[in-house]
């Protein structure tokens, strides 16, 4: 337990009673002390020796130099026992006295020795006291290291003359001499081999990795030069080069490779491929259809076209599926007609079918009288013009409508809702408009199902107007324009603004649809609501200006003064009538200047000033006409037609050619839309074929036929194809390859008269053909596949024909003339 | 005046649409027809007789282009190339 002089002790009860140590009762823990005779220990050793308590201090006890020893009761268990030893004097001494004396400090210090106490004593210097050995000199001196042996010297010298004497030295090899040098060799030891049976070899796989580096040029390309106009020589270097030497050597030398290529090319084409040739003319495979013009869809209204026939039938130009129809009075061609005996229950409309609903149509246009033609303006197909009954003609303007034209589809919701019908009243008001305010087209009401209703926003002034009813109306070409003295000039603005319209009353008129620009705007405008009419809010003001104040531009009568024959021209036919109907591409015209704003073209169009505008001398303004001819004011019926020069001054017109070969009133007249000279004329029983220029007469005509003929048109597709109507609801198809003395099919249609026959000219729908009939039904049919797509030759063999029957009359009327 | 003829006689011939005549560098000389056509023509067939040109030249460095012919659906290019300038014609042939 760390300290040398106490020794605990285990106290048995027997041990305690021999030397009256009993815990408890001789021994308590404030009198701890006991003192034991040195004998009686050795005595009580002796005699219980093994199992005395003390036996483990024997050898202390024994070796203990006084008298006394004490033993103190640990009553703590401090030194692991209930006594303990205590084995110096002097540590008895300090043990029993200091208790005495500091009584306090005792009980906290008990666990340090008397050592410690010794701390707590005011400070002594320590004694000198003498040394006590323990037994440690015992060991250092056995420790330590002396001589044991004496030592003994020796003393060696040599004489002196041996040293410093001089010396050589030499090499020797020391394998010379036997036994120099000692070597031990290596052998193999029998005695000791091992063989190896396997051996681990530890490998690592390492990749190799190798640092290699290489520079290379990066080319890319990159712009060193840009150029963005391309190089133009200037005039003074093109005249120079023009007359270099250089050019003319390039041009001798030249020259004949290229004439002899162009000559090749005259001669012959030699890369026709006979073989495909071959195929194409036997293409209508599959024998005949059986029917030529399949049904597609048919239209008729109940409420508006009951007991009506329909006098027109145009086409939208440009979104599909829609078509106009113009409805009429049922009465026969050789009835005059009369105002007063129109019906007036009815009011008089044009409707818009589309194909997505046959029942309801799409829209309305209300008209002040009935129309007798009509045509959409092929530079807006927003703006229609009409020729009415009365002789008056009307303009519309449907660009509100547009929109829903092109969404028209079968759902009843979408179609928007009809203002208050306002018209009924004002049927017979044809003099004086009074427009009722209606509410707006544009509210959406809820669902009835009236189209829409669009009233006029146009119509031409009574008294300029034709008498009698406009039979044929016509927007002029896009590129040329008329002023009033009848020149033609170019038309700036590529926008439609011209009309003519044709009526018995022997005129021709031709109408202008101005700009807008008046002078004074706010106040004139203000002033003509005010003192005429108030428009409904709905109708566009496109063409206000012109309301009732319009006036045709030039008039040409048609009348002889030396026979006095006054001619009434029913149909039209202009030489120059491309139609280039506007989509959003880009129409190429032959002056291609910008067209303003789409918006409202009427509206913004500034007059162009003719100063600058070039006037045409190489388009022909010679058209035919198909008129009724009276003498005296009779009216016999003759049928001519005229080909009149137009750009004679008004008094002195020239009748190129009048020809009588129609019994009956024209009915039609129409230009084939691949020759440009060549001119179909249907009336009565017959129909002819014309070429402008051919003075003698028709190319071809037809002998009379059993029915009359009503309608006809040309093919769109296919150059020698037409299609005529007949008064017994039937569809001649006539096909100039095949036969020319018969139709080479027929097909009934309807039961009534054929009234209007028009194909479609939007090209998704080159195919349709629209048929109207007298009971005011609309027929669509499908044109089959053979009567639609041209044969391969057929423009150049019809072409051909043509020229064959051209020179025939030629060579007849020769035959007569020298016959007479 | 001379060149003037040559040019007149091959633009008569049956069927010619157009004349051009581009110097060495492609810019047009002489055309008949307008600005931006006649540049557009110039550019594209001056590089093809380049082309041409050194095709022939790669396989035989003896030979020589002497005339081009592009036959195409609606007409027929003729290029007749020279030291300095370039002769081109377009033709709509027989049919």
């Amino acid at each position: 337990v760390g300290h040398t002089e106490i020794f605990p002790l285990v106290f048995t009860t027997k041990t305690q009673e021999i030397f009256d140590c009993r815990v408890l009762e001789d021994v308590t823990e404030e009198n701890c002390f006991k003192l034991i005779k040195k004998q009686d220990i050795i005595q009580d050793l002796k005699t219980r020796a093994a199992i005395s308590d003390f036996h483990p201090v024997k050898k202390v006890v024994l070796e203990y130099p006084g008298e006394e020893l004490l033993v103190v009761f640990d009553a703590k268990f401090q030194y692991g026992q209930n006594f303990y030893l205590v084995a110096s004097e002097e540590a008895k001494e300090n043990l029993l006295k200091p208790p005495e004396t500091t009584e306090e400090k005792e009980e906290e210090k008990e666990e340090e020795n008397g050592e410690a106490t010794l701390e707590v004593h005011p400070y002594k210097p320590p004694v000198h006291k003498p040394w006590v050995s323990l037994g440690s000199e015992k060991e250092v001196e056995e420790e330590s290291v002396k001589a044991t042996v004496a030592k003994i010297k020796y003393m060696i010298s040599r004489i002196r003359r041996k040293f410093g004497a001089p010396i050589t030295f030499t090499d020797k090899n020391a394998s010379h001499v036997k036994d120099s040098y000692v070597e031990c060799t290596s052998y193999q030891d029998k005695a000791f081999s091992i063989r190896m049976l396997e051996k681990n070899v530890g490998i690592q796989m390492v990749p190799k990795v190798r640092e290699a580096s290489t520079q290379t040029k990066w080319t890319y390309p990159k712009n060193a030069a840009t150029q963005y106009f391309p190089r133009q020589l200037s005039n003074e270097e093109k005249e120079e080069s023009l007359s270099s030497e250089k050019l003319k050597e390039f041009f001798t030398s030249v020259h004949l490779r290229m004439e002899i290529a162009l000559q090749q090319n005259e001669i012959m084409n030699a890369f026709f491929d006979d073989w495909k040739a071959l195929a194409e003319d036997e293409s209508t495979s599959g024998g005949k259809p059986d029917v030529y013009l399949k049904a597609y869809q048919s239209f008729t209204d109940l409420l508006y076209l009951k007991d009506r026939t329909i006098s027109c039938v145009c086409w939208h130009p440009t979104i599909y599926g829609i078509i106009a129809v113009s409805a009429g009075d049922q009465f026969y061609y050789e009835e005059q007609v009369n105002l007063s005996e129109k019906s007036l229950l009815q009011q008089s409309v044009i409707l818009f079918w589309s194909f997505f609903d046959p029942i309801h149509p799409q829209l309305m246009l209300e008209c002040p009288e009935d129309i007798y033609c009509f045509q959409f303006s092929p530079s807006d197909p927003n703006i229609i013009a009409g020729g009415c009954i009365n002789g008056q003609v009307v303009l519309w303007d449907i660009s509100q409508h547009e929109e829903k034209l092109q969404n028209a589809k079968t759902d009843d919701d979408a179609m928007k809702m009809t203002a208050v019908n306002t018209v009924n009243a004002s049927v017979l008001n044809v003099l004086q408009y009074n427009r009722m305010p209606g509410p707006s087209l544009m509210q959406v009401q809820d669902s009835s199902t009236e189209p829409p209703l669009v009233r006029y926003c146009a119509v031409s002034s009574i008294q300029y107007s034709h008498k009698t009813p406009v039979t044929d109306i016509y927007w002029l070409p896009d590129y040329s324009e008329d002023n009033q003295r009848g020149a033609t000039f170019e038309n700036r603005a590529g926008v439609r603004v011209q009309l003519v319209t044709c009526s018995p009353d022997s005129s021709i008129l031709f109408w202008d649809i101005p700009a807008t620009k008046v002078l004074e705007q706010p106040s004139s405008e203000k002033m003509r609501e005010e003192e005429i009419f108030d428009m409904p809010l709905d109708v566009p003001d496109t063409l206000n200006h012109l309301d009732l104040c319009w006036k045709p531009l030039i008039k040409i009568n048609l009348c002889e003064s030396d026979t006095n024959t006054e001619y009434s021209p029913v149909r039209i036919s202009l030489r120059e009538l491309h139609y280039h109907y506007k989509t959003s591409e880009k129409v190429q015209s032959l002056n291609t200047l910008e067209v303003p704003a789409k918006e409202s073209p009427y509206t913004e169009m500034s007059t162009p000033s003719s100063k600058n505008l070039k006037a045409l001398q190489n388009i022909s303004t010679s058209f035919f006409v198909g008129t009724e001819v009276s003498e005296n004011n009779r009216l016999p019926k003759k049928m001519l037609i005229q080909d009149i020069q137009k750009t004679e001054p008004l008094n002195n017109r020239k009748y190129a050619q009048k020809y009588t070969t129609h019994t009956e009133i024209i009915n039609t007249l129409q230009r084939s839309p691949f020759f440009k000279d060549i001119v179909l004329s249907i009336g009565g029983r017959n129909f002819a074929i014309w070429k402008e220029g051919v003075t003698t007469g028709p190319i071809l005509q037809s002998s009379c036929s059993a029915g009359r003929y009503t309608a006809g048109q040309w093919s769109l597709t296919r150059p020698g194809v037409f299609f005529i109507g007949r008064d017994d609801g039937n569809i001649d198809i006539w096909d100039l390859l095949k036969k020319t003395y018969e139709p080479s099919h027929f097909q009934n249609i309807s039961e009534s008269r054929i009234t209007f026959i028009s194909p479609c000219t939007a090209s998704r729908m080159l195919t349709h053909l629209a048929v109207s009939d007298d009971l005011g039904v609309l027929h669509v049919l499908e044109i089959c596949q053979t009567l639609s797509e041209a044969l391969r030759n057929e423009h150049a063999n019809i072409l051909d024909y043509f020229e064959r029957e051209v020179k025939y009359l030629k060579y007849c009327e020769k035959e007569f003339q020298e016959y007479q | 005046a001379e060149v003037e003829e040559t040019l007149k006689r091959i633009q008569a011939h049956k069927g010619v649409i157009a004349t051009m005549v581009i110097n060495a560098e492609g810019i047009p000389v002489r055309t008949t027809l307008d600005n931006s056509t006649t540049v557009q023509y110039a550019g594209l067939l001056h590089q093809l007789t380049v082309k041409a040109r050194s095709t022939v030249r790669d396989i035989d460095p003896q030979n020589d282009l002497t005339f081009l012919r592009i036959r195409s659906k609606k007409h027929e290019i003729m290029i007749a190339p020279d030291k300095e300038y370039l002769l081109i014609v377009i033709q709509n042939p027989c049919e």
